[in-house]
């Protein structure tokens, strides 16, 4: 199992105890998981996140049996095509973008085609719903939420599309879900870092109403205890115990481009 | 043959739990707290020790809950207490804003075996009103769990919001009274929380809530030792068994992680509270 949802760098509202690529790979050894898709936390806040994309290149190259980039691409930003093939040619499972940092609304017409372009060279578009809880938010941080609202509008995009949401809780998922066709369903997967275990059991009521194969390990480290993901599966009901999460690898293999 | 539990063997205390019951405005009421048990087993929870937060806002609001949802929690938290007696332990619930009436709840609570009191978001914490409930539990023994929204910028819906310094200055007007600081993993800045009350001893942060970021459990302990937290889950339990495998992922000592687990909690509670706990200590 690998982890979907990691970062480096620092995070401009708090300090982020050691968010370097070589404490990730301990990390990972430590809770048994094979590798990680990880991002480069500063280009969320990066107005170009070209630099930041240069950086997490070379920050993982010591550790690519592990370590697989996820670069942040901006769909308004000139030139982000050869962003995009840069990233394809990195080896890149998934791409970063971060509307809601970048003040695009939800039916933004480039986050669509981002989306669309992403999935035709065979990797996925990573989303973040949000990086801290609301209620603890720094007065300069004012982003908000990715809504729900975003999601379906790109997953509606086209056949190619691949999204993996990441640190959504119950109520969007089942927002977005239900708010698909099968389809268009199918081109979504979800991380589990956010949702909540015993006793409201959101996560077992998700796994039995929308199934596992719609969802990714993800922890969101450096922001947040690996520890908690796993929790929440060790804790499932004993009817749920052993579930089989979506495997990563497999999220683009399964892309049918061409058919937006 | 059951499973080892998750959280190893030694005594575990949940001091930050709720239960629900039928007026409670939700139809899975029972299936919420069997879940909890489910959870409790599976984990290592020796005692929950629980509130019921009057209605949870079917017939008055969570958070200003009106005397007689108060009552009928308390008595759904007292019958809970009667058939789970070897896994639960209680707080009575009130609200400062009717004060005779919390102050006959603890007594009739306590007299049937509730340990502990919570204060909702009903009153701010430093607010004069809760001086009678904070000078009786300090009498009984009893320590005060209240909802604390760590660090408050403004005024938030649905609650009076208190923060570490609130409850700080309420503390400093009741020496002898042991108080629980909610969840720091609950919602707002917890590294406001440290220095707010690092100089008021009779105050104890529990980790419990949703929260897990990562530094926050160790600028808890740097900032107040080990010795002044308790471990809790509140609404989340996947988020407490990761907290307690996080405790030992950063090295901290095994007696500081005991104390964290369970030995704050027995030594802040009544004498005698948690005789399974002090049996298996014996065993070890």
């Amino acid at each position: 199992m690998i982890d979907c949802n990691t970062l480096i760098g620092p995070y401009p509202f708090r300090h982020v105890p050691h968010p370097e690529p070589e404490v990730l790979v301990r990390v990972l050894a430590r809770e048994g998981l094979e590798g990680a898709w990880v991002g480069h936390l500063p280009s969320a806040f990066y107005r170009d996140p070209s630099e930041g994309n240069a950086a997490l290149y070379r920050a993982l190259e010591a550790h690519a049996s592990a370590l697989r980039p996820v670069p942040a691409i901006r769909p308004d930003w000139p030139r982000w095509e050869h962003a995009l093939r840069a990233a394809r040619d990195a080896g890149a499972p998934a791409i970063r973008a971060y509307p809601a940092h970048w003040g695009m609304g939800p039916h933004d017409p480039s986050m669509r085609e981002l989306a669309v372009a992403a999935g035709e060279q065979g990797m996925a578009l990573l989303l973040t719903v949000r990086f801290e809880d609301l209620r603890q938010r720094h007065a300069l941080d004012v982003a908000g939420d990715l809504s729900a609202a975003a999601v379906r509008s790109l997953a509606r995009a086209g056949d190619a599309v691949r999204l993996v949401v990441t640190a959504a809780g119950r109520e969007m998922i089942e927002e977005t879900h239900w708010g698909l066709t099968p389809a268009e369903r199918a081109r979504v997967f979800w991380d589990i870092s956010w949702i909540w275990g015993p006793p409201e059991d959101h996560l077992a009521k998700l796994f039995t109403t929308i199934g596992t194969e719609r969802f990714v390990f993800g922890t969101q480290w450096p922001l947040r205890l690996t520890q908690s993901p796993r929790a929440n599966l060790d804790l499932l009901p004993p009817n749920l115990a052993g579930a089989r999460l979506a495997d990563a690898s497999t999220i683009c293999a399964a892309a049918t481009p061409g058919h937006a | 043959m059951s499973a080892p539990p998750l959280a190893g063997p030694g005594p575990l205390i949940d001091a930050h739990a709720h239960f629900y019951h039928a007026d409670a405005g939700r139809a899975d009421w029972a299936g919420v707290n069997a879940a909890r048990f489910r959870a409790g087993e599976r984990i290592g929870i020796t005692y929950h020790v629980a509130s019921v937060l009057g209605s949870y806002g079917f017939s008055s609001p969570t958070y200003f809950p009106s005397p007689a949802d108060v009552t009928r929690g308390n008595d759904a938290m007292l019958a809970m207490l009667d058939v789970e007696s070897e896994r639960v332990r209680m707080f009575v619930t009130v609200n400062p804003n009717e004060t005779g009436h919390a102050i006959r709840e603890i007594e009739r609570c306590v007299e049937r075996g509730a340990i502990g009191v919570k204060l909702l978001a009903s009153r701010r914490a430093d607010d004069a009103l809760l001086d009678p409930i904070a000078e009786l539990a300090g009498e009984r023994g009893l320590p005060v769990l209240h909802h604390i929204w760590q660090h408050r910028r403004r005024e938030w819906p649905s609650q009076e919001i208190s923060d570490g310094g609130d409850l700080a200055r309420l503390a400093a007007r009741h020496p002898r009274t042991r108080f629980i600081l909610a969840h720091i993993g609950g919602g707002g800045d917890y590294m406001h929380t440290f220095p707010a009350v690092i100089d008021q001893p009779n105050i104890y942060p529990d980790l419990s809530g949703s929260g897990v970021d990562r530094g926050m459990l160790d600028a808890a302990v740097s900032a107040l030792g080990a010795a002044r937290l308790l471990w809790g889950c509140d609404l989340t339990m996947e988020t407490g068994l990761a907290k307690l495998r996080a405790l030992d992922a950063i090295g901290l000592p095994a007696d500081e992680v005991e104390a964290i687990r369970w030995r704050n909690a027995a030594r802040i509670f009544p004498p005698g509270a948690f005789p399974r706990c002090a049996a298996a200590d014996g065993k070890q």
